[in-house]
Parts: structure tokens; C-alpha cells; sequence
């Protein structure tokens, strides 16, 4: 397909949508099928026919619209209105609507809250808008024109200027520059290099890669053929949990259709440009997101980091040089190219350019995915778009980034959302896991469950981390059960101090990090645990003993 | 080079999947964890001989694939039970009740994550997070999700499964 | 002038290198003192134990000279107050994983975490220990698998993948459940590809793995043949 074949395709299709007046947008993102959403698909599909308004209405499948709390979702196109908690009863309601032009009262979510009017869409844009099982329906939407117009009018050296410029930064959570990483690999004499999409999302609390795959898996595919156009590359692995299955199908699926396509595989576009993808399965490890133990795992080994350097860029998989960012990180790509690198790079702040998805999660209103432009400050993000604390409680805590990350208190609440200023506070950006805690979660068992995690993830091969998450765990258990005696904190800091520093990879690096952060703003916490008494009245009680 | 082929454990005719999974790779040693995966899909889990039939067909040491089966949580090397139940240990999940989830579990059941109850009708198991945050905490029961779950609600469901099964 | 040789300061000393050469390997050509347990001359390096780790100017993390690579002007610290407080730490993670009773082992006295523990003056574990249920393995002819003395340096699965090419041992599970096995975690006795050459007792740090028959104190390990097999090895 060449760029004038993928515009009249695009035309032809928004021609297409458009002889039908209006459309039904159900969310088919994991978290609303598993709330039902399927049903409601089905149920308002047999409505409309069975009333004969199949020429009027389309029923269509979509991505997440981000309010998972109130799933599963439908919106109402042209109008936009939006409805929750929708069941396969409410069909009729709804189709009668559609005629009557009236949306339904008693299932209406009002789109004029915080939660969308503070957001700004650029990973997401397509998101809830287009099906993520069709192929036309991204290409309607303006998908594939940056990677043809890359490709037909564009040096490989313009595309990573534009990249550099836009000053998008990994996404992953460490943050490094993405044009500079682009253009390392592209300088490599290699003539065999890859391109690696990292999807091995592990981080307890986090959905957005999983959301972004099963929302607009073209997009991730089209940032990763610019990639590649872009350093030189001629194959790509896209390397996704096992655990996300719905990602998985609808990865392949697109892979499939854009290879029938032209869009991907050999002579792109009749250029002299090919790129072959393949899906690699993770198989439950969360090391794996760390770049040289997810490279092993592609290589079929078992998933333990190496020392670096040498960086993938310089020998990667099978030696090769290998460029590897998120799949947020691709995501953006085909954005920057179509906007212009300086127009993103007007959005956010000074270091922190663009925007970032966060999952909102744990005591929090509105849970869910939501896209922030750099810069906005988790009080907004907590308070606005998340509404808030319910059942009156008080808010105690944000966790961000994870098992690698930390716990951000109240006073720290107007600190705006950019990698430096959260690294200030000894937490992290991470890949966009935010959980909100109340007063009654207890801030030490919090820790204890993030060291559980490290200690069972850690891949055993550097000795800091292997015996030092466990010895942590083991420290943190006997606090929580009120076993330990003073000299325990002390203890817990020097083995915090030694894994930070002689840990071969960032998992052993930044596994104390719920510890410090923890003991930085939660002190009387420890140490009341240490006299038998849980502040936040939690432990002891059902399972946290 | 010519080499003899490995030939399957048995004349079950699933392993004719497994084969094909490690043929599109072209019995590559990369293929070893697509390989795993297959297998388990196939059978449910990996036993000793499939382990060697892989190890045969791609060439690799019988600890190298060993190694790699115990690395990853996915892998499991004992047949699993009837019914699955997969409790969400995420960080959204934990502070929303995974806990008292699974010491219910235990209290009432006496099953550990991991464990598989002696008639083999049920086994529980534990994901670091599936990724439905938003409807915390969260089972998968036999591949079904269920989001917002009470203790309550999850007793209510262990019942039926283990009733309906002693019909 | 040639390009293949750098010169850099190792503890103040002006020592010079081949570009190829590792930190390690320069500073112990120097007689410089660099503790290790996973690093064997002759065997793939990789950085695992961190005892090596030093210190480079202008780098923001510890670098373990094992695997790092000499540069030119590169000045390199592999004593201080700080390395030494992590290295003893290191230790004291290592005797308080497993069951290390130097008193009826028998590599008494030939043990090198025994000996590195001693030379960094290690007095006490002050991490609570662990005390795993490990097994011993006693069915092969001739050689002992003790687990409760495996400090997981891998260099019998080097040395068996390696040198000897039968790839007998691997690494099973993850993190603290991490265990050396052979084949399908079978008895050693019963393994199939095992040529029962006994280059991975030799390699081995503690005493693990050693020959039967020995008592306390008795299994002295030689290694000798190690970088002569490398060197016929690579000059063929």
C-alpha cells in the first residue's frame, strides 16, 4: 500500500462510517469484558436487528475509555453521550434513545467530569474511538500515514532529529532519551539489528501497556516500523506477558492484517524497506522487563540480567545491535511524526515532555487509565480526575513505580508529575502504576508486600539481591508480626544501602526502595510495629498477620 | 547436517502440536519457551517427557530446558486440578483484600497458592497482577474473570464448584 | 604508539593493559588484591558474586572489574573503607544463605569463601541465618553434591558447558530457591550426561561438590589444568 492507496482507503472507510448515523461504542478492553461487556455487546447487536435499524446504528467493539470503575462502557456517537455499568437489559433503553435522540438518565456518566475534561489524549487518542480488530478502522483514523510518509519522504537521520527534538523520554520508567537511544543503534555498523517492543509489563498495579495493546495495537506496530526505518533494523519482537491474553490475539491479528496490508513485512510501501514483527510470550517473570534478561528470555534462555555494557545498542539479541523501548514509548511515535516533534515537545515540562498514562488504582474513586500531560501535580491527578478518597476517608499515601518505586505522603501531593522531581522524593516515575492509599492501609506491611514480590521475582543470580530480599522480607515480616527489636531498622537500612549499590540490574538496585521511602515519611510506623501496635489498625486482622 | 528426528513420548496425537509450534521456528533453540508454552497449553502442564522430547527436538541440554521450565511462574511441572482459581496479588488487589481472600482460602479450604486440593478437583494459584486494577481485587476462575469479589462471594463460588463437581 | 594498550592508574599505580584486558585481570597481573568467587581464569565471566566490584572515577555505580573492561586514563580504587564494609556484607549474605559449618567440611581449610572471609576479616554474620533443608547428593560413583555448601557461582555450569561440553549442570528456579542441578534435576548418579570427569568438583569454591571418600579437611581442589585446556582450546 502506498501512501496514496492508504489515504483513498482512508477516505473510502470514513465515507463508509459515515452512511450510518450513528454508532455504539462498546468497550471491549479486558477489564469492561470482564465486567460483562461482551453480553452487551451481543444484547445491543440483537436489539438493533431485531428492530431493523442495522443501516442506522452500528454496534462497534472499541478500546479502553479509561473510567474502568464504572465498566463496562458505552458511548453514544455522534452525540457522545456515555453510559456505565451498562447490562444486557439495558439494550432497548438504549437503541429506543438512539431514535428518540435523548440520552438514557439512569445510565448516564457525565463526560464533562475532571476525570475526562483534565486529561489530554495523544497515546490514547485512538482509544475507545477506533476497533482495535480492524485493521480499516485505524487507517480511517489517520494510522500507517506517518510510517509511509517517513518512508516516502523522510531520511532515516529526519526521523530520529524529529524523535530528539520532541524530547520524549523512555517510558518505561527510567526515562532515557529516546532520540539518543535511536540514533546509537542507528550509527552501529551491524547489519542485522532489532527492533524490541518491551510489553512484559510486571509491575503489580500497573495496565497501561496492557491497555494501549488491547486498545490500538497499530499504533505500537507503527512506532516500531519508524523505529526500525529509522536505525536500520529488519525485525522486531514484540515480547508480551502471557498473562494478557487479549493482547496477545489482538497483537497478532494486527500483525496479520497489516502484513496483508503491505504495511508490514517485505518492500514496505513498494520501498526498499522491510520489517518482519513476531510475538514473544513472557512466561511470568518480572525481571524479564529489565532489557538484557527480556533479550535472554527472546533467545529462549532463562530470563537473568548481564552486567552492562555492553548496552543492547551495542550487542544485543544474538549480539546484535538492538534498540528496545516500551510500548508507550512506541506509541507515541507515530504522533511526533504526524504533529511535528515541536509541537509535543510544547507539552509538559522543562525535562518532561509530553504526557504520560497512569492506571489509577486502589483507594481512589474513579479507577482506571488515565493520560496526563507532564507536569500536573498528583494532588490533581488524586483529587480531580480521581475524585478523591471515598467512604470518607483520609488519604495517606500514592505509591508510583511499583516494587521499584516509592510512597509519596500527603505533603509531597503538589509535586508535579516529571521523572526528576518524583526521583526527588525518592520514588520513581516508573511505568505508570499509581496507587492510592488510605488511613487504613498499614505502610509497613505495604512494604513487606513489595519485598515479597522482589524476593520471588528475583532472578537469583547476583548475590545482593538474591540473599538480600529475602534477609529484607524475613526483617519486615517479623515487624509486622511484632517479633523484632530495635536493632531491626538499623538492620533494614544497611541492607538497603548495600542492595542499592552492588545489585547487578535495577530490579536488586531499586528493591529497597519501598523500604526507604517507607521509613523516610512512615517512620512511627516501624516503630510502633516494634512496641506490637499497627497505627493503621491493620495488621493482625484477616490475612495480615 | 542430518539428524535423526526425536520422536514424541507417545502416539498421543497432541504432540503433533507441539512439533508444529517448534517447526515454525524451525526447531530453533530460541524456540525453547514458545516450545513450553505449547506443551503446556496442549497437556496442562510439563511432565518429564515432554520435557525431553523438547530438549531432543531442539537440541538443548536436559538442564538448560529444566532450568528454564522452573525459571518461569507461568510453567507449572504438576498436572493442575478440575478447577482453577487464580487470586490477583497486585498492589491494587492487596490493599483491597487479596489477603483475606486467600487466608479464607486456607482457613476454611486448607489450600495454599499452588496447592491442588487431594481429588485433584481444584487448584489455586496466585498472579502478580492481571491487570484489571480498576475492579480490585480480582479471581480468575477457570480463565473467567471476576472483579469487586467479597470473601463472601468467593466462598459462595468455591461451593459451587466443589458441589458441582461431587454430582 | 599502539592502540591495542592503555595505560591507567589501579590504587594510585600507573599499570598498563591490552585494550581486551579486564580491570580484574590487570590488577591481579599486578598483584593487586581483588576479592572474587564466581570470576575462575579459563571460565566465561559474569559478574554475579559483586565481591570484585570497584571503584571507577566518574562513574556513578560500582563497576565489578570482572567483566569491565580497561580505558584509557581510567583510575581505578579496589580499596576502601566503603568496598570493604560491601564485600564482608557480601560474605556474610553468602554464609547466612546456607548451611556453611567449616568445622565438618571437607574442604576445610582449602575452602576459598573460608578464605576470603578470613583475609577480609569477617568476624561475624550479623543477618539472621537461614538454615534451608538442602539435600546431598550421593549417587554418583565417585563425586558429592552438597547443597547446603552451594554458593550458586555457577562455575561447574560453566565449566561443564564450557570446557567440557556436556552441559550436565544448570541453574533451577529463581531468587532465594535457586538450585545447581543436574539434567532434569535428577540424581547425579543417574544422569545421562554427565562424562563424570570431575571438572566441576575441581572449580568448585567450597566443598560442595568433592570427591568421595574424603574427610574433613581433606579436599584440596587443583585447577591447574583450567587455563591450559582454554589456551589449547582457543589456539587450535
Amino acid at each position: 500500500m502506498t501512501l496514496d492507496e492508504l489515504q483513498r482507503a482512508a477516505a473510502e472507510e470514513r465515507a463508509n462510517q459515515r452512511k450510518v448515523a450513528c454508532h455504539l461504542h462498546v468497550c471491549t478492553a479486558a477489564s469492561c469484558l470482564s465486567a460483562g461487556g461482551g453480553q452487551v455487546k451481543q444484547a445491543l447487536e440483537q436489539e438493533l436487528a431485531e428492530r431493523g435499524m442495522r443501516s442506522f446504528c452500528q454496534v462497534k467493539g472499541v478500546g479502553c475509555m479509561g473510567l474502568c470503575s464504572a465498566g463496562p462502557l458505552v458511548a453514544a456517537q455522534p452525540e457522545g453521550f456515555l453510559y456505565g455499568h451498562v447490562t444486557p437489559e439495558d439494550a432497548p433503553d438504549i437503541t429506543r434513545s438512539l431514535v428518540e435522540g435523548r440520552p438514557v438518565r439512569r445510565l448516564a456518566v457525565s463526560t464533562d467530569l475532571p476525570f475526562f475534561r483534565r486529561q489530554l489524549k495523544i497515546v490514547l487518542e485512538n482509544a475507545g474511538r477506533v476497533d482495535p480488530e480492524r485493521l480499516e478502522d485505524y487507517i480511517a483514523a489517520g494510522g500507517y500515514a506517518s510510517l509511509l510518509r517517513a518512508l516516502s519522504e523522510m531520511t532515516p537521520q529526519e526521523v530520529i532529529r524529529e524523535v530528539t527534538v520532541s524530547g520524549l523520554r523512555g517510558r518505561g520508567g527510567a526515562g532515557y532519551p529516546t532520540g539518543l537511544k535511536w540514533s546509537t543503534v542507528a550509527k552501529s555498523p551491524d547489519a542485522d539489528k532489532y527492533v524490541v517492543c518491551n510489553a512484559d509489563e510486571g509491575d503489580p498495579g500497573a495496565f497501561m501497556d496492557r491497555a494501549v495493546l488491547e486498545s490500538d495495537p497499530h499504533r505500537v506496530l507503527e512506532g516500531m516500523a519508524i523505529a526500525a526505518y529509522a536505525t536500520g533494523a529488519r525485525h522486531g519482537y514484540i515480547y508480551v506477558r502471557a498473562e494478557y491474553p487479549l493482547a496477545v490475539a489482538r497483537l497478532r491479528t494486527a500483525i496479520r492484517q497489516a502484513e496483508r496490508a503491505g504495511l508490514l513485512g517485505n518492500r514496505i510501501a513498494g520501498t526498499p524497506f522491510s520489517f518482519h514483527v513476531e510475538v514473544r510470550l513472557g512466561a511470568g517473570a518480572f525481571v524479564c522487563g529489565e532489557e538484557t534478561a527480556l533479550m535472554a528470555s527472546i533467545e529462549g534462555r532463562r530470563g537473568t540480567p548481564r552486567p552492562r555494557p555492553p548496552y543492547p545498542a551495542e550487542a544485543g539479541l544474538w549480539g546484535h545491535s538492538t534498540l528496545i523501548n516500551n510500548v508507550e514509548t512506541f506509541a507515541n511515535v507515530p504522533v511526533i511524526l504526524r504533529e511535528g516533534g515541536e509541537w509535543f515537545a510544547q507539552i509538559g515540562t522543562q525535562t518532561s515532555k509530553g504526557t504520560k498514562v497512569f492506571a489509577l488504582a486502589g483507594r481512589v474513586l474513579n479507577t482506571g487509565l488515565i493520560e496526563v500531560p507532564m507536569g500536573i501535580s498528583l494532588r490533581e491527578i488524586i483529587f480531580e480526575i480521581g475524585g478523591g478518597v471515598p467512604e470518607g476517608r483520609r488519604f495517606k499515601a500514592v505509591q508510583t513505580g511499583g516494587p521499584s518505586g516509592g510512597c509519596i505522603p500527603e505533603q509531597y501531593l503538589d509535586t508535579p508529575v516529571d521523572y526528576e522531581s518524583l526521583a526527588a522524593l525518592g520514588s520513581m516515575m516508573g511505568s505508570g502504576g499509581l496507587i492510592v492509599m488510605d488511613e487504613s492501609t498499614c505502610m509497613v506491611d505495604l512494604a513487606r508486600f513489595f519485598l515479597e514480590f522482589s524476593k520471588g521475582e528475583s532472578c537469583g543470580k547476583c548475590v545482593p539481591c538474591r540473599v538480600g530480599t529475602a534477609h529484607l522480607y524475613d526483617l519486615l515480616d517479623r515487624i509486622v508480626r511484632g517479633e523484632a527489636n530495635g536493632g531491626t531498622l538499623a538492620v533494614l537500612e544497611e541492607l538497603s544501602d548495600l542492595l542499592r549499590h552492588t545489585s547487578l540490574c535495577g530490579l536488586g538496585q531499586s528493591a529497597p526502595n519501598p523500604v526507604l521511602s517507607t521509613l523516610k515519611y512512615f517512620r512511627q510506623e516501624y516503630e510502633a510495629h516494634l512496641e506490637g501496635r499497627c497505627l493503621a489498625g491493620a495488621c493482625g486482622k484477616g490475612g495480615r498477620a | 547436517m542430518n539428524r535423526a528426528r526425536t520422536a514424541p513420548p507417545s502416539e498421543d496425537k497432541r504432540w503433533k502440536i507441539v512439533d508444529a509450534a517448534m517447526r515454525r521456528h524451525g526447531y530453533r533453540r530460541d524456540a525453547l519457551i514458545e516450545a513450553l508454552h505449547s506443551v503446556q497449553e496442549t497437556f496442562g502442564y510439563l511432565d518429564e517427557d515432554s520435557l525431553r522430547f523438547v530438549a531432543g527436538a531442539l537440541r538443548l541440554p536436559l538442564s538448560a530446558v529444566y532450568g528454564v521450565a522452573t525459571f518461569y511462574h507461568f510453567f507449572t511441572l504438576k498436572p493442575p486440578g478440575r478447577h482453577t482459581c487464580v487470586v490477583c496479588t497486585g498492589t491494587a488487589c492487596h490493599i483491597k483484600g487479596a489477603p483475606e481472600l486467600l487466608a479464607m482460602l486456607e482457613r476454611e479450604y486448607g489450600l495454599k497458592p499452588g496447592e491442588t486440593t487431594s481429588d485433584g478437583q481444584l487448584s489455586l494459584l496466585t498472579a502478580r497482577c492481571v491487570g484489571s486494577c480498576g475492579l480490585a481485587p480480582v479471581v480468575v476462575f477457570d480463565r473467567e474473570l471476576a472483579g469487586k469479589l467479597s470473601v463472601e462471594d468467593l466462598r459462595r463460588w468455591m461451593e459451587r464448584c466443589l458441589a458441582h463437581d461431587a454430582r | 604508539m599502539n592502540a591495542g594498550i592503555k595505560t591507567l592508574k589501579i590504587d594510585g599505580r600507573d599499570v598498563s593493559a591490552r585494550a581486551d584486558q579486564t580491570i580484574l585481570e590487570v590488577a591481579r597481573e599486578n598483584g593487586i588484591f581483588v576479592p572474587s568467587l564466581c570470576y575462575l581464569e579459563g571460565l566465561s565471566p559474569v559478574g554475579a558474586c559483586r565481591l570484585c566490584l570497584v571503584e571507577v572515577k566518574g562513574a556513578s555505580r560500582l563497576l565489578p572489574s570482572c567483566v569491565t573492561r580497561v580505558e584509557e586514563g581510567m583510575e581505578v580504587t579496589t580499596r576502601s573503607e566503603r568496598l570493604e564494609r560491601y564485600r564482608r556484607m557480601i560474605l556474610e549474605l553468602l554464609f547466612s544463605e546456607r548451611n556453611h559449618i567449616c568445622s565438618v567440611c571437607v574442604s576445610n581449610g582449602h575452602c576459598e569463601l573460608q578464605s576470603l572471609a578470613e583475609k577480609l576479616l569477617l568476624t561475624h554474620v550479623h543477618f539472621p541465618y537461614r538454615y534451608p533443608r538442602l539435600p546431598v547428593d550421593a549417587s554418583h560413583p565417585r563425586f558429592v553434591a552438597d547443597h547446603n555448601r552451594c554458593i550458586l557461582c555457577t562455575r561447574c555450569v560453566r565449566v561443564c558447558d564450557e570446557i567440557e561440553g556436556a552441559h550436565t549442570w544448570d541453574v533451577m528456579g529463581r531468587g532465594i530457591e535457586a538450585r545447581v542441578i543436574t539434567d532434569l534435576n535428577q540424581p547425579w548418579g543417574d544422569s545421562e550426561s554427565c562424562t563424570s570427569c570431575g571438572k566441576c568438583v575441581h572449580v568448585c569454591p567450597t566443598g560442595a561438590l568433592s570427591e568421595k571418600g574424603r574427610s574433613v579437611a581433606e579436599m584440596a581442589k587443583r585447577r591447574q589444568f583450567l587455563p591450559y585446556l582454554t589456551m589449547m582450546r582457543t589456539q587450535r
